[in-house]
């Protein structure tokens, strides 16, 4: 296997600089646009390892999205003085006990019947977060303070603006990198060859379980991080965000981006969000009529995504 | 002690839901059936039904009238779908019609939530008046409800089975490649099924209408339960998911006496996950040899 091009590492530099330099230059809007674009962009290549590398579409990815806002927002509230570190701890292993337990019954099932149970399993965490007022906070969701930025024993700072786009942006690609790495593992290779061919690999000796049991803990774990940035973010953790629809624009992420590309869902996820932000301003709350029409047309016509033409030399 | 009462009047509430949910998902597993097509977009196409239905009575002021209506409505609209969207895919993966049917999920609801507001809508009830079951009065229309239900899932077996499309059908969903070598038009037969499963969506939706308010986010939940019950029942099984869907709705229902209506969900889904652990080839039907 030969490494990245040169010419890959330097489009990434470039990518990365731009969006690093970008708080400096957009107005407030875009900037915050930015930053969520990142966090979507981080969960819609969670989403990516399943459907793009294992071979398995996941319909219930908002359950760890969720939990991670939740697991985040526990930690918030209950320790005094909030810190950053441990809400992302918590929101991680949240997400990552809940990764395992969805895992457990439902990588027994293969294609639309994981599909599913993957979307079953999401509305059972929506039912029992929406209706468990006491510890959830219900529909109204927990609110709590944004933590401060800091390293333990050396110094903590408020969150800026600025600041909080570059924390974001580091998380992000730190994620990206470690996907990546991951993929081009002997155990992304043994997941691919899954998706390739399921049966094959398990007579050559895998044991196809329970890689699909890791791959949808590991995908799990990354949305879980996604929604622990976005309760940071927004300061609120809400039942909203485990609804179906959360994972519904996982998907749509993906297939619009590219899927099996990592890079390809982040800019699935940008161009979802500029369509969104542009329909609205034209057919205001109803902007999921065109899009949901874009992206059918992708699904019949350019079923590769955007991205898709570049797989081979993303992922060299 | 549960009261033996209660417990009855669940039964009878879980039976007239259950119908309900058998006329949607006897659709939703004729389709995947006959075409591998997992349709997203089913509740909403029961939804929009229900929609159609109301403005169909306000013209009308028939009750009947606007089920007739409506069904034929919805199952051109279901003949347009599989016709644009759905035909290209064919012989695609099966998940690639999830996302498909996903996007057309997406713009059905949000269309109706631009044509007709936020604001739930309501038919009334063609057949008015209750009568006494144990200790509440039982509105007469939701047994008309399971009995037209009942009706239009046996006219549907009746079609199957000795109707000219009936039989094509059946043949396209044994073997596709045969049933187009002995001169079956397939692709006019599937944009058949699926008009007659979005029509009986529709007719679901309509005869549903005035038991609740009618809004554009209903239909997911129907399409879930719908996936829940043809799943039990075993996939493109269609007595297996007519039972199933009277299973659940059973389940459901005698949920409710100890646990909240929006909990009793729950119980279906984990009736779903325990089918898909034990036997995943559904409930209801024969052992696969």
């Amino acid at each position: 296997m030969t490494g990245p091009s040169r010419g890959y590492w330097i489009g990434f530099f470039i990518v990365v600089g731009l969006l690093a330099a970008s708080p400096i230059v957009l107005p407030e809007f875009w900037q915050r646009f930015t930053t969520e674009i990142l966090i979507w962009g981080l969960f819609a290549m969670s989403s990516d390892l399943l459907i793009g590398y294992t071979g398995m579409v996941s319909f219930g990815h908002s359950a760890f999205f969720g939990l991670g806002m939740y697991g985040a927002a526990a930690a918030l509230l209950m320790v005094k003085p909030p810190n950053l570190w441990l809400a992302m701890l918590v929101g991680l292993v949240a997400a990552a006990v809940i990764a395992a337990f969805v895992a457990f019954f439902s990588t027994r099932l293969r294609d639309i019947y994981f599909s599913i149970t993957t979307l079953v399993f999401s509305q059972i965490f929506y039912v029992i977060i929406f209706t468990w007022t006491e510890v959830t906070g219900g529909e109204n969701g927990l609110t709590f303070r944004q933590p401060q930025f800091g390293i333990p024993g050396l110094f903590t700072t408020p969150f800026t603006r600025n600041g909080l786009h570059w924390f974001v942006l580091g998380v992000v690609v730190a994620s990206y990198l470690v996907l990546r790495r991951i993929t081009q593992s002997p155990f992304g290779t043994v997941l691919q060859s899954i998706r390739e061919n399921e049966p094959r690999t398990r007579a050559i000796g895998y044991h196809v379980e329970k890689y699909k049991i890791v791959s949808v803990m590991l995908s799990g774990c990354f949305a879980g991080l996604a929604g622990v940035l976005y309760a940071i973010q927004n300061k609120f953790a809400a039942p909203d965000f485990v609804l179906f629809l959360i994972s519904g624009e996982a998907v749509i992420f993906n297939v619009m981006g590219g899927i099996g590309t990592l890079v390809g869902p982040v800019a699935g996820a940008a161009f979802f969000l500029l369509m969104k932000e542009v329909f609205s301003r034209v057919f205001y709350e109803y902007y999921l009529i065109p899009v949901g029409v874009i992206f059918t047309l992708m699904v019949i016509f350019v079923p590769q995504g955007l991205l898709g033409t570049w797989k081979r030399v993303l992922n060299r | 002690m549960i009261p033996f009462d209660q417990v009855l009047v669940q039964i009878v509430n879980g039976l007239v839901n259950g119908m309900i949910l058998a006329l949607v998902a006897s659709g939703l597993t004729l389709i995947f059936g006959i075409m591998d097509i997992v349709n997203f977009a089913h509740g909403d196409l029961f939804m929009l039904g229900a929609y159609v239905g109301t403005t169909g009575y306000i013209i009308t002021g028939n009750f009947w009238l606007a089920l007739a209506g409506s069904v034929l409505t919805m199952a051109l609209l279901g003949a347009v779908l599989q016709s644009t969207a759905l035909r290209p895919l064919l012989g695609r993966d099966p998940l690639t019609t999830i996302l498909a049917t996903f996007g057309l999920s997406l713009v059905i609801q949000n269309y109706a939530l631009w044509q007709y507001g936020p604001v739930p809508r309501k038919i009334l009830e063609p057949v008015k008046g209750h009568f006494q079951l144990f200790y509440i009065e039982y509105p007469w229309y939701r047994l008309v409800i399971a009995l037209m239900s009942a009706a239009i899932i046996g006219g549907l077996y009746l079609f199957m089975k000795y109707g000219k499309y009936g039989i094509w059908i059946r043949a396209t969903t044994q073997d596709r490649t045969m049933a187009e070598a002995m001169g079956i038009p397939v692709p006019v037969v599937h944009t058949v099924v699926f008009a007659i499963g979005a029509a009986m969506a529709a007719s679901a939706g309509v005869l549903f209408g005035p038991t609740v308010g009618i809004n554009h986010a209903m239909g997911f939940d129907f399409t879930l339960r719908a996936f829940v019950v043809v799943v039990v029942g075993g996939m493109g099984n269609l007595g297996g998911s007519i039972l199933a869907a009277i299973f659940i709705s059973l389940l459901e229902s005698l949920a409710t006496i100890w646990v909240s209506p929006a909990q009793s969900v729950i119980v279906s889904f984990v009736a779903l996950i325990l089918t898909l652990l034990v036997r995943p080839t559904g409930l209801f039907v024969p052992t696969p040899k």
